[in-house]
């Protein structure tokens, strides 16, 4: 910055063709930190995925190849959890959204009038981050555990089957995806909601438009670069997610996710070739549906 | 160095021309890739000695896995520095044989230094480690105490003669349960799959555990001579258990916290930990190998092939055999020492202790133990490849 403005002083005719050098000059480590760490491991991720197991190899042990099988056998065979994957993405999305956006609206647009209520909450929302997300999970399946006091009362209040439990089921996990995205998803949406014009409401109102479809046609089209943006920081991460679904936290056996046969693949079964193979599909996949998505919601300006 | 880096070039080079092979996707540039990277790969070379001048060794180890006082301080290591000069750095980096192993992998094949210059590993990977040239062999000249080495252990299938391992500690995997919850107790592992159970049980995520158990159970003798027959009839039974939702999990070491939160009632257990659970959470929780039979495996020293101080390794080992430094390692960690005599000097410290079968087994509790054979390569991605599907689930 301070260099451009330095040229420009001494020598405006040059000004356009140096700024571009200076401008390339700064951009450099960016661009080198992006071939080191983003498409270097990327191209092995790829060249891995389409090796082939070395004959007369040991366990672990592939050469390199042009096996595009791999991706064949994957899909084939962890399908469901390709679409677990997914599936409970979108439904973390969908929880993540119905809570936070009253949230969201709450702090954004009603407690405008009060600007400490507004900091206090905005405060909550972000506290969470304080705790790394591993304890907090830890944490929730302690208290979602058959014998404490959440699940036995429900059990006594007759909400729960008195044999059902909680942990390692689907519920659980999509509740700990929820649970841990929705500051992803209040965020965003908030900074849009905090700069939402009221007078157009009150407009709509006197163009006597309900409540409802005031909302409906004037809040949620204005806020919709908070809504996308904060269900794709959600469905993304969540997508991927391995922690939730893992045996070790909320899940259980028929709950495992993408995430989860990665990781599976890679470190135990040492099966590099599908562990790479699954990534670049859960890449390939989430950069189609997101691209489709975001088209079709008509916000490209975010990209 | 440099050394390292031509081989990484070299690995480079492949790169390319497998890339290019993919670009032009023509067979019999692919049957010459296939080839030239088959024709390259050779065991690393271990790396020269330098104990003579450098008085300090790396010891990777797992966590609670050594006597350690309040102050966080490893007395019998202290006492080590103290008799010989080197200085120990001790790490507790191995939370998994698969995690470590994952994380260390291809520093070993090219022979690099892995910062550390011993780790004890669980006898299948150790003999992975060793079938790979990822260890360095051992001078038994430089520990004399080996002679004090239990004999059940002197000749394992991996490591006939122990030329590149040396057992630290082991353990055996059986069936525990909740004493308030099933006051009855359990004998076998067929009771596990009582339906009053259900939903409430564990098993281990450690497919030798969990298989060699439920395969005892089947009457077959894990250690010897058996196959695809044998092993499927197991997973068929662990599958339909794990599918009508009699096992509730499948967990490595966090297997305890479901006990201790209830969510399970009963599981398939290593011995050392139900003590010290019974320890931290109160007495309510007990062990016992079952009728059919246990499993027994154990962690073994080895000395990576990177490492540049071998004899330092082999003198801490030699110290570790001493019988009176065994018998205050095992009382802490409640784990079985290999140590001959260990025993006796346990005896000394504390005469129950001595007593413990899970500590210091007798013959006749040994007898019921049993080792995994040592799977190959194939088989062992294909027995692990069927448990894994049951622990993704479909």
């Amino acid at each position: 910055m301070a260099f451009a403005a330095f040229a420009t002083a001494e020598a405006q005719a040059e000004a356009p063709k140096r700024r571009s050098r200076i401008a390339l000059f700064l951009l450099l480590p960016g661009i080198l930190y992006l071939i080191l760490f983003f498409l270097t491991p990327l191209i092995s991720l790829l060249l891995t995925s389409l090796q082939a197991p070395a004959e007369f190899g040991d366990i672990g042990v592939y050469d390199y190849a042009f096996n595009w099988q791999n991706y064949v056998d994957v899909v084939q065979q962890y399908l469901p959890h390709i679409a677990r994957s997914f599936g409970y993405a979108l439904a973390a999305t969908v929880f993540a959204l119905l809570f936070s956006y009253p949230l969201a609206y709450f702090i954004g647009v009603k407690a405008r009038r009060w600007p400490l209520l507004q900091s206090l909450m905005l405060v909550l929302v972000i506290a969470p981050f304080f705790i790394s997300f591993l304890l907090r999970t830890l944490a929730w399946k302690q208290l979602l555990s058959d014998e404490s006091f959440i699940i036995t009362s429900l059990k006594a209040l007759s909400l729960m089957a008195p044999d059902a439990h909680f942990t390692g089921t689907p519920f659980a996990v999509i509740f700990g995806l929820t649970y841990n995205f929705i500051p992803f998803m209040t965020l965003p949406l908030y900074t849009t909601l905090e700069r939402l014009d009221t007078r157009y409401l009150e407009a709509g109102s006197d163009l006597y438009a309900g409540p409802f479809a005031v909302f409906r046609k004037i809040t949620i089209p204005l806020s919709m670069p908070g809504i996308v943006a904060g269900t794709l920081l959600t469905f993304i991460p969540a997508a991927g997610d391995y922690v939730n679904a893992s045996r070790d936290f909320l899940g259980g056996p028929d709950t495992q996710m993408m995430g989860n046969v990665i990781e599976a693949n890679f470190l135990v079964l040492l099966n590099y070739p599908a562990a790479a193979a699954l990534s670049i599909i859960l890449m390939a996949a989430i950069l189609v549906l997101v691209g489709i998505y975001v088209k079709r919601s008509g916000t490209e300006d975010l990209l | 160095m440099i050394r390292s880096l031509i081989a990484q070039a070299r690995r480079a080079q492949l790169n390319r021309r497998a890339l290019l092979a993919g670009a032009g996707a023509s067979a019999s540039a692919l049957a010459l890739a296939a080839c030239s990277t088959g024709g390259a790969k050779g065991k690393p070379t271990p790396a020269a000695d330098t104990s003579d001048s450098d008085k300090t060794l790396n010891w990777a180890n797992w966590a609670a896995y050594i006597d350690e006082d309040d102050n966080g301080d490893y007395p019998t290591l202290v006492q080590f520095t103290e008799e010989t000069g080197i200085d120990v750095n001790y790490d507790v980096a191995v939370d998994d044989n698969n995690t470590y192993y994952g994380k260390v992998k291809d520093q070993l094949a090219l022979g690099q230094d892995i910062g550390a210059d011993t780790v004890c590993l669980t006898d299948w990977m150790v003999g992975r480690w060793i079938r790979f040239g990822y260890t360095q062999e051992l001078d038994h000249a430089n520990i004399p105490n080996l002679a004090n080495l239990t004999p059940a252990l002197q000749d394992p299938d991996f490591d006939p003669g122990r030329k590149f391992s040396v057992p630290w500690q082991g353990g055996f995997a059986g069936i525990c349960w909740n004493t308030e919850a099933i006051p009855g107790g359990l004998a076998s592992v067929e009771d596990l799959w009582n339906s009053e159970l259900k939903g409430r049980v564990g098993v281990l995520s450690e497919m030798r555990d969990t298989m060699g158990l439920i395969m005892l159970q089947n009457g077959v003798d894990i250690a010897g001579d058996w196959g695809d027959a044998e092993y499927s009839a197991a997973i068929d039974i662990l599958r339909e258990q794990v599918e009508n939702g009699q096992v509730r999990n499948i967990k490595g070491n966090s297997y305890l916290e479901d006990l201790k939160s209830e969510d399970t009632l009963a599981a398939i257990c290593w011995s050392g930990d139900i003590t010290v659970l019974n320890a931290e959470a109160g007495d309510k929780w007990q062990f016992a190998i079952p009728t059919a039979g246990g499993t027994l495996w154990n962690d073994n020293f080895l000395v990576p092939v990177g490492s540049p101080r071998k004899t330092n390794a082999e003198t801490l080992i030699n110290y570790y055999y001493e019988p009176e430094v065994a018998a205050e390692v095992a009382a802490w960690v409640n784990y079985i020492t290999p140590v001959v005599g260990a025993k006796e000097a346990a005896a000394a410290i504390d005469p129950a202790l001595a007593e413990n079968q899970l500590i210091f087994p007798d013959e006749d509790t040994l007898s019921q133990a049993h080792i995994f054979r040592t799977l190959t390569g194939a088989e062992e991605q294909k027995y692990q490849a069927e448990f894994q599907s049951i622990l993704l689930g479909a």
